[in-house]
């Protein structure tokens, strides 16, 4: 399927999360006690990614996870098939972390309540901040990113793809119109 | 009687494994696994069947699959009613269909029923219209048990692809040898039953992957599982044994019997035990011993189970 637009090149990846993991830093003043944990499945690579990059600028390990949220979701009942529940894997002590969240597209909110319902149910960080490659609005919650790379205005009806070259084999970011629905 | 079932590739029930295909039962086992991570949290429960009321509805006494299908279903925040047999208006000579009409009327989502009857699981289905989940019906099948077995042996040695199974013991009055012997040749073990003649009975022989023996040593032989089964001592009025002590004698899973297995072989044994009758008491609480893994993996696969048939649309 042909995107009707680019919205970021493998080059613009790069630079905003270069520029993520900086005000990641700025706010947090280091990346002492941080952890990074990705959601399912691009924001795991994601958080691999910021995780480096705070590495080379403070040069303190990050440790990473990855979290599925499928068994906190709220449409169960309206998914047409049996969601495919995949692995979470924290392996550190949440207690006294301030952790990020990182997804790729921040939509309705919705994913990232259910990460948060997840993630509290498995320790009790200090704080919880939010990272997302693109928000594209339309919120359904009171849910805002901490840290963005892309704000980028859209209709309901077109999608945003994000691919990144560990899933994908490519880092860009397409905007694509929301294929009909067959009758 | 045929089963109730949805046409299409997703069971609507477990009551046998004769709609399930070995890709279901698989995605069933690995989603298994990320259940018991949530029985290994600071806090067991998702809230993934929210608003949803499962009905545990035995009409036959027990204690561990009951409880363990209850908490199943709680660590998935479904609301539990439980209906014991004795205390109904069953007594009052109320019918199973009548029984069945009213839970439904009274919003139930999902019925987990124990029955003596054969087929009983399967009325319930036709009658509720609603999933149904066979916790033993009769001699008939007992599939969550049988999953738990699986389950279990997988977790032991990565796949069940190429492993052999031995069950020993009263083969003609148990589901869930009748259980094993559908499931686990759908996921690529060998199963061997084994017992005196007068329990085993020739039927099973036809399934697929499938052996009978009467000889214990032949049965174990380079087995990766034995699965000791409960002598059902209610039933042995009938005369299928000589003697409860020359059962022993011969089919007892014991140290000696279990030479015969792979090295690294596991034990299993669907409790509750008869201790020293068909499982040794040092076997039963050995090294090898899977019992107790058994009854802690029954939760995770019960609350896949209920995953499976519970949630997403047709």
């Amino acid at each position: 399927m042909t995107p009707k637009a680019i919205i970021l090149t493998a080059d613009e990846v790069r630079r905003a999360l270069t520029r993520i993991a900086h005000e990641i830093v700025e706010r947090n003043k280091g990346a002492e006690n941080l952890a990074l944990i990705g959601i399912h499945t691009r924001g795991i690579p994601l958080a691999e990614r910021l995780a480096r990059k705070l590495e080379d600028l403070e040069g303190v390990s990050i440790p990473t996870g990855m979290l599925d949220i499928t068994l906190y979701r709220d449409d169960l009942s309206e998914v047409a098939h049996q969601p495919i529940i995949r692995e979470t894997q924290v392996p550190f002590d949440l207690a006294r972390r301030r952790v990020v969240l990182v997804d790729d597209v921040l939509y309705t909110g919705r994913t990232v309540r259910s990460a948060l319902d997840a993630l509290i149910d498995l320790g009790r960080p200090e704080g919880i901040q939010l990272a997302v490659l693109v928000d594209r609005g339309h919120r359904e919650l009171p849910i805002r990113a901490d840290y963005v790379g892309k704000n980028l205005p859209t209709a309901r009806s077109e999608m945003v793809k994000v691919k990144l070259t560990e899933t994908d084999g490519v880092d860009v970011v397409e905007l694509h119109d929301m294929p009909e629905e067959r009758p | 009687m045929t089963a109730p079932t949805t046409a299409g590739t997703r069971p609507r029930h477990l009551l046998d494994f004769a709609d399930w295909t070995p890709e279901r039962l698989t995605a069933l086992l690995d989603n298994a696994d990320t259940m018991s991570q949530v029985l290994d949290r600071p806090v067991r429960k998702v809230p993934a069947l929210q608003g949803l009321t499962v009905c545990t509805a035995f009409f036959e006494n027990s204690t561990r699959t009951r409880v363990s299908f209850e908490l199943a279903a709680r660590r998935m925040s479904a609301d539990v009613v439980s209906f014991a047999a004795g205390a109904s208006s069953l007594n009052k000579g109320e019918s199973l269909r009548d029984t069945v009409e009213v839970l439904t009327a009274y919003k139930v989502d999902a019925y987990v029923v124990r029955h003596p009857a054969s087929g009983a699981a399967h009325l319930v289905a036709r009658y509720s219209g609603k999933p149904v989940i066979n916790a033993g019906d009769g001699r008939r099948a007992h599939p969550t048990q049988a999953l738990l077995d699986a389950y279990t042996i997988r977790q032991e040695f990565g796949s069940l692809e190429g492993k052999t199974v031995a069950i020993l013991g009263d083969i003609r009055h148990s589901r869930v040898a009748r259980s094993n012997a559908e499931l686990l040749p759908k996921l690529g073990a060998r199963v061997r039953l084994c017992g005196p003649a007068t329990l085993l009975p020739a039927d099973l022989a036809a399934l697929p992957g499938v052996t009978v023996t009467t000889d214990p040593r032949e049965a174990v032989r380079g087995a990766h599982a034995v699965m000791a089964l409960r002598l059902q001592q209610e039933r042995m009025s009938g005369g299928y044994l000589a003697s409860l002590a020359e059962y022993a004698d011969h089919y007892q899973v014991n140290a000696r019997l279990l030479r015969e297995a792979e090295p690294g072989a596991i034990v299993l044994h669907p409790g509750p035990m008869n201790r020293d009758l068909e499982i040794s008491s040092d076997v039963a609480d050995g090294e090898q011993s899977r019992i107790l893994r058994q009854v802690e993996n029954g939760q995770a696969v019960r609350m896949s189970v209920l995953y499976h048939l519970l949630v997403g649309r047709e």
